[in-house]
């Protein structure tokens, strides 16, 4: 099996024509818009969590209700974050991505045969 | 670790090879039974045909994700460190973010088998295979080391097997398994090992979890204050940070430098990469991220309370006294919690573990030696025949078997704990900034990817020899050994044991001036091929019928 290849071969397409076109710049703008902020804001939170852990342990040893503190709820508080964020995405994906991409998908492969 | 009198209290070790003698049968018999549905190809090799869904991907990853280090290691790490080991397991559930928003779907679209296809999209083949494959085996092999003599360990701390030659006979048996896992099943074989080792993984964290919160009125409170009490004088440290990494400046550094290597690594990792082509599209790729990160979520939650629980059942010091010492936290949990039986079970489970994390590793470096060395750079693509690829890619595995096994046999009870963190950092500084830049950045080139790679790789190895972890320690009062990988010998220039902070940093910057200073211009046309083919998932390839 000949495997340079990491797609099927081209059918002529002319890409750059499909990139410009109005829907892919929407699908582009609402990928873009919602992955590089989200993630610079889940990095953020992460690195304030690991910089008071190490550099303000005081803060983080205060007891909030019987051996619960500061630290421990902070670090549940990432795991709420990490699933929330998760179920974030999967929700905007499915409402906001996932039909243009399939519209897309299907007029490229419609006009392919 | 070298002599050790006997194993943990109460193992009884031919119960112990009895219950995962029984997991091997009955997972081997799972592998022989899904084999005979492949169609012997290259993509069923590799991928499984793309034939898995969301669901048993996402399983599957955690099976590969979760090591051994990850359950013996943090339950341990939380039980004498406290705070500091639940701090360790959050980078590497955020990390998952990472791969959900930025890699997982545009990688699915944008490849068949390796990270090499990716980079090939649009730049000179040979040259950014032949760098991809180097970083792939270099990550694949340091982490396999890591695997492979942590079973030797394992094997006297759970077998009571404490002679050198006898734990070598022991991790061939390991060897020889996983070798015949990928043989016989390819990736789909090795999938079904790591998903049914996922499920008994997690039910068993699961049920020793309720059991110790059962224990304390399911007070997560109360089970902290039992902890702190058996914890004696330093007891009350456990349960803030700083136990481990905050004891001098530098130690805070180091903490930031592997925080942010485990964070940006996850989603450079080439086995955890691979998964994602073997589901049919990129939604399916979401969901197998979204499963993976709940599972591993969970596991990590109860690894909380699994810790703080052998911290307060068992006690750290009878741990530290324990072969093994911090690894033995869980298995000594077991033990106190439901005897002999449960104490057999948790041991098959932490073996199955390796196993099967082994195995993915395995058919991981394969793939990338015979589909991007062997097939792309060597044949430049003109492979004869159907088969030849994936002969090749058999024969490598076995190759890497036999070096994983001598491997492990040679590092058994030296300290390269590290070799994971290295594993992490190298894949956060060579992998990653290539993988994104060529996703999201139009102007990236062969050049810059190039830089990047070699780059990255080259500034964490040599980082890592000149660092404290190989030589320079100050040698330990307690064990008259330095902690340090060599003994008497003083090298280190680099005051970090995590290269991350400097190396990450570096590596984008590389990948960037490389692409700024060469002539070579990208081709814009293949560009906004990738681009539309990642965001739409048009000619991805679909599942293959079975």
């Amino acid at each position: 099996m000949s495997t340079t290849e990491s797609s099927p071969p081209r059918s002529g397409q002319d890409w750059e024509e499909v990139q410009s076109a109005a829907d892919f710049q929407e699908l582009r703008r609402r990928l873009r818009t919602f992955v590089f902020p989200v993630t610079g804001l889940f990095l953020a939170w992460y690195l304030v969590y690991v910089l008071m852990s190490s550099y303000a342990p005081s803060v983080m040893s205060i007891k909030v209700f019987g051996n619960v503190n500061v630290g421990l709820l902070f670090g549940l508080l990432q795991f709420v974050s990490t699933f929330g964020i998760t179920a974030w995405y999967v929700h905007y994906a499915n409402r906001r991505l996932d039909p243009l991409a399939g519209k897309l998908r299907d007029q490229l492969e419609g006009e392919r045969r | 670790m070298t002599v050790l009198a006997q194993g943990v209290q109460g193992s009884n070790p031919l119960l112990n090879i009895s219950i995962f003698g029984v997991f091997v049968v009955i997972t081997l018999a799972i592998v022989v039974r899904v084999s005979r549905r492949a169609s012997g190809g290259a993509s069923d090799f590799y991928t499984a045909g793309g034939g898995f869904t969301g669901q048993q991907n996402g399983i599957a990853i955690s099976g590969d994700y979760l090591s051994a280090a990850s359950f013996l290691g943090i339950a341990g790490a939380i039980a004498l460190n406290g705070y500091d080991g639940f701090l360790y397991s959050i980078g590497f559930l955020v990390a998952w973010l990472v791969a959900l928003l930025l890699v997982a779907e545009l990688l699915r679209n944008t490849g068949r088998f390796t990270m090499g296809d990716v980079l090939a999209f649009r730049m000179r083949q040979r040259p950014v295979r032949a760098a991809a494959a180097t970083s792939t085996l270099t990550v694949s092999f340091f982490y396999l080391l890591a695997q492979m003599a942590g079973a030797g360990g394992l094997i006297a701390l759970l077998l009571h097997v404490t002679s050198k030659p006898g734990q070598a006979l022991v991790i061939a048996i390991v060897g020889a398994v996983m070798i015949a896992y990928v043989l016989i099943g390819g990736m789909r074989g090795t999938s079904w090992v790591q998903i049914i080792k996922a499920v008994l993984l997690i039910a068993g964290a699961g049920i020793m979890t309720l059991w110790v919160l059962g224990l304390h009125g399911f007070n997560l409170s109360a089970l902290l204050g039992d902890a702190v009490a058996k914890g004696g004088a330093a007891g009350e440290t456990l349960l803030n940070p700083g136990k481990q990494y905050g004891k001098t400046g530098l130690s805070k550094i180091d903490f930031l430098s592997l925080a942010l290597a485990l964070v940006l690594g996850t989603a450079g990792l080439p086995h955890i990469l691979m998964r994602f082509y073997t589901v049919p599209s990129a939604k399916e790729a979401r969901k197998s991220v979204v499963w993976a990160i709940w599972l591993i979520g969970l596991f990590y939650l109860f690894t909380l309370v699994l810790g703080y629980g052998a911290g307060a059942l068992v006690g750290p010091d009878a741990i530290k006294k324990a072969p093994g010492a911090a690894n033995s936290a869980a298995p000594l949990l077991a033990y106190q919690l439901g005897g002999t039986v449960l104490l057999g079970i948790i041991a098959a489970v932490a073996f199955a573990t390796i196993l099967a994390v082994v195995a993915g590793l395995t058919i991981t470096a394969s793939a990338s030696f015979a589909h991007d060395i062997y097939a792309n750079v060597i044949k430049r693509g003109k492979v004869d025949g159907k088969d030849e690829e994936v002969k090749v890619a058999r024969i490598t595995a076995v190759v890497i078997g036999i070096v994983a096994i001598l491997g492990g046999i040679l590092a058994n009870g030296q300290n390269i704990a590290f070799l994971v963190a290295l594993a992490f950092a190298v894949a956060a500084s060579a992998n990653l900034p290539t993988i994104l830049y060529s996703l999201f950045w139009k102007r990236f080139n062969t050049s810059g990817a190039l830089w990047s790679i070699y780059g990255g790789l080259g500034i964490t190895v040599v980082l890592i020899v000149f660092s404290p972890v190989v030589s320079g320690k100050p040698v330990d009062p307690a064990t008259g050994r330095s902690p340090s990988m060599l003994q008497g010998v003083d090298f280190s220039w680099f005051p970090l044991d995590n290269p991350g902070l400097v190396s990450i940093p570096l590596s984008f910057l590389l990948g960037y001036l490389g692409t700024v200073l060469s002539k070579e211009i990208a081709d814009p046309g293949k560009y906004a091929e990738m681009e539309v083919r990642s965001l739409t998932g048009v000619g991805a390839e679909k599942a293959t019928a079975h």
